[in-house]
């Protein structure tokens, strides 16, 4: 049998919509991932925590109000240096075009904008997890 | 991360490596079995806590509060919540973790969070081990958080010392919630969502159910006083100060199951208090019933307190030791089952008898009972 994948969506920051994020929960465990979702008003060592505990092969983290620039390269800071490095990070939401060179030299794989087709971030996430 | 590496940092206390454990373990991977051995040393020492009920009966805001209390009281504490598996896709959400944010903030405290897979009966079948694995890295409490279904969790007794069924107002009269057996597997009883109408009338209701159970035949209550005796007969006795109140008028009124009682109440003292005798073995355990409102944090303090009674029931009647034997017993009998059948499916499979009798039956040339015999007696001679 196939090793059953783990995703943790998790919302950085601290506006209330949590629309987008739940349609990708959603969408993942269409596509039979266990999704673990924490709610709003997430800060970064929260989600790391989060992360860690349930041990999951992929994050995949949601911010609206402009939260990414900062809070993302944070929680994936705060997980290097936990020692984390096989987890595959995902970011999507509002995000301007010019602030994604600056989320992938941090460590986010690729971004999803709003617009993003399911079936494309579920393929991507099927291709790129880490653990084996 | 190579198995002892892992073990070495789960034995020193690190965090990452109890949860890469429980994925192993939850995935059934070939280490899985060496981790139990290695850890199991190290287990049988946390109170195990089930807490079970409805779905949306507010158990998870409730575990995150029944966790921040245990943590004031000095103890560290592990929680499981086990969510329903999607039968269509295989996946799951698991959203526990959203009404316990105050708790999971706290270091002191470590939550994981399960998907069925498939399982029924309100646990997945890697939550025992996983379970285990918490017990051995330390946790004074662990807390099983079930499927939310309200009817056929009966597993969770046979994983938890303490059992907390939670359950809301306007649920008490329903007769389907006593009908589906809920009534007969809680130690402790939650009524939450005790700022709504009607707590009271169901806190009444499930008392009156419980005291016919308790005083009739077939008895609702698990713990008879002869089911104890023996084990019982060798235990500790009671603390003086529990046998001091043993004669207290034994009135068990919905206030002070709530938590407004004036003085604490040992749990021999609250259960010989109902029966009127003083040998351990005799005493049993009739189940106390707290309003809670979990959202507001009321009645957490009482219901913990109520939880502890039950522990302390249990190691000053023997149930304690008795519970292990039990345990053991069963997870001898899972893991016997599991292995026999995978034995006996992979000779029967490559002598090319299954795939025979399988066709024979199928055809009608012979039956079930004749092939499973005819089985048995090639493969394991009788
Ligand atoms: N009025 C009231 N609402 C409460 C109380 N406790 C919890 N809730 C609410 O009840 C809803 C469900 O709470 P949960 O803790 O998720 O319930 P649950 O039993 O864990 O739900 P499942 O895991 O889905 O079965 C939430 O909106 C809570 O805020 C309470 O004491 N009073
Ligand atoms: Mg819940």
């Amino acid at each position: 049998m196939e090793r059953k994948l783990r995703v943790l969506v998790a919302k950085l920051g601290l506006d209330a919509h949590d629309r987008g994020a739940k349609v990708v929960a959603r969408a993942y465990r269409d596509a039979g991932f266990e999704v673990i979702y924490t709610g709003i008003y997430q800060r970064p060592e929260q989600v790391a925590e989060a992360a860690i505990q349930e041990d999951v092969d992929v994050l995949a983290v949601s911010s609206l109000a402009g939260a990414h620039a900062t809070l993302v390269p944070q929680l994936v800071e705060i997980l290097k240096a936990q020692g984390v490095d096989d987890l595959l990070v995902l970011a999507g939401g509002v995000i301007p075009e010019e602030d994604i060179p600056t989320l992938k030299a941090a460590g986010v794989a690729e971004v999803f904008g709003p617009g993003a087709d399911l079936d494309e971030i579920i393929r991507f996430t099927r291709e790129n997890v880490k653990r084996v | 991360m190579d198995i002892t590496t892992l073990l070495e940092r789960f034995k020193n206390g690190d965090r990452r490596a109890l949860a890469r454990a429980i994925t192993w373990v939850e995935n059934g991977t070939p280490e899985a079995a060496e981790l139990v051995r290695a850890t199991f040393p190290d287990t049988g020492r946390a109170h195990v806590i089930g807490i079970t009920g409805p779905p949306g009966a507010g158990k998870s805001t409730l575990v995150d509060r029944v966790a921040a209390r245990f943590r004031k009281l000095g103890k560290s504490v592990g929680i499981v919540a086990v969510d329903p598996t999607s039968p269509f896709s295989g996946g799951a959400i698991l959203g526990d973790r959203i009404r316990m944010q105050r708790t999971l903030a706290d270091p002191g405290v470590f939550m994981r969070s399960l998907a069925s897979r498939g399982h029924l009966g309100g646990i997945s079948i890697a939550t025992g081990d996983v379970v285990s694995l918490l017990d051995a890295f330390g946790f004074d409490v662990i807390i099983v958080e079930t499927v939310g279904a309200g009817q056929s969790e009966v597993e969770i007794m046979g994983l938890a010392h303490t059992t907390c069924v939670v359950l809301i107002p306007g649920m008490g009269d329903d007769v389907q919630a006593i009908k589906a057996g809920i009534l007969e597997i809680g130690d402790v009883f939650g009524v939450n969502k005790a700022d709504r109408d009607g707590a009271d009338r169901t806190v009444m209701e499930i008392e009156m159910m419980l005291d016919l159970g308790h005083m009739g035949e077939g008895g609702i209550n698990r713990w008879p006083a002869d089911a104890g005796a023996g084990a019982g007969a060798g235990g500790p006795q009671p603390g003086a100060a529990a046998m001091q109140r043993l004669d207290r008028a034994g009135h068990h009124s919905a206030e002070e199951a709530a938590g407004t009682a004036d003085s604490p109440r040992s749990a021999s003292a609250h259960a010989a208090e109902r029966h009127g005798t003083a040998n351990p073995g005799d005493i049993s355990w009739r189940p106390p019933v707290t309003k809670t409102v979990a959202k507001d944090d009321q009645g957490v303090e009482a219901l913990v307190e109520r939880m502890n009674e039950h522990l302390q029931f249990l190691r000053e009647t023997g149930r304690w030791e008795q519970l292990k034997h039990r345990d053991a017993a069963a997870k001898l009998r899972e893991l016997i089952t599991a292995r026999v059948v995978r034995i006996m499916m992979e000779r029967a499979g490559s002598a090319g008898d299954l795939e025979r009798l399988t066709n024979a039956v199928a055809d009608r040339s012979t039956d079930p009972y004749s092939a499973v015999d005819e089985v048995l007696r090639k493969h394991l001679g009788r």
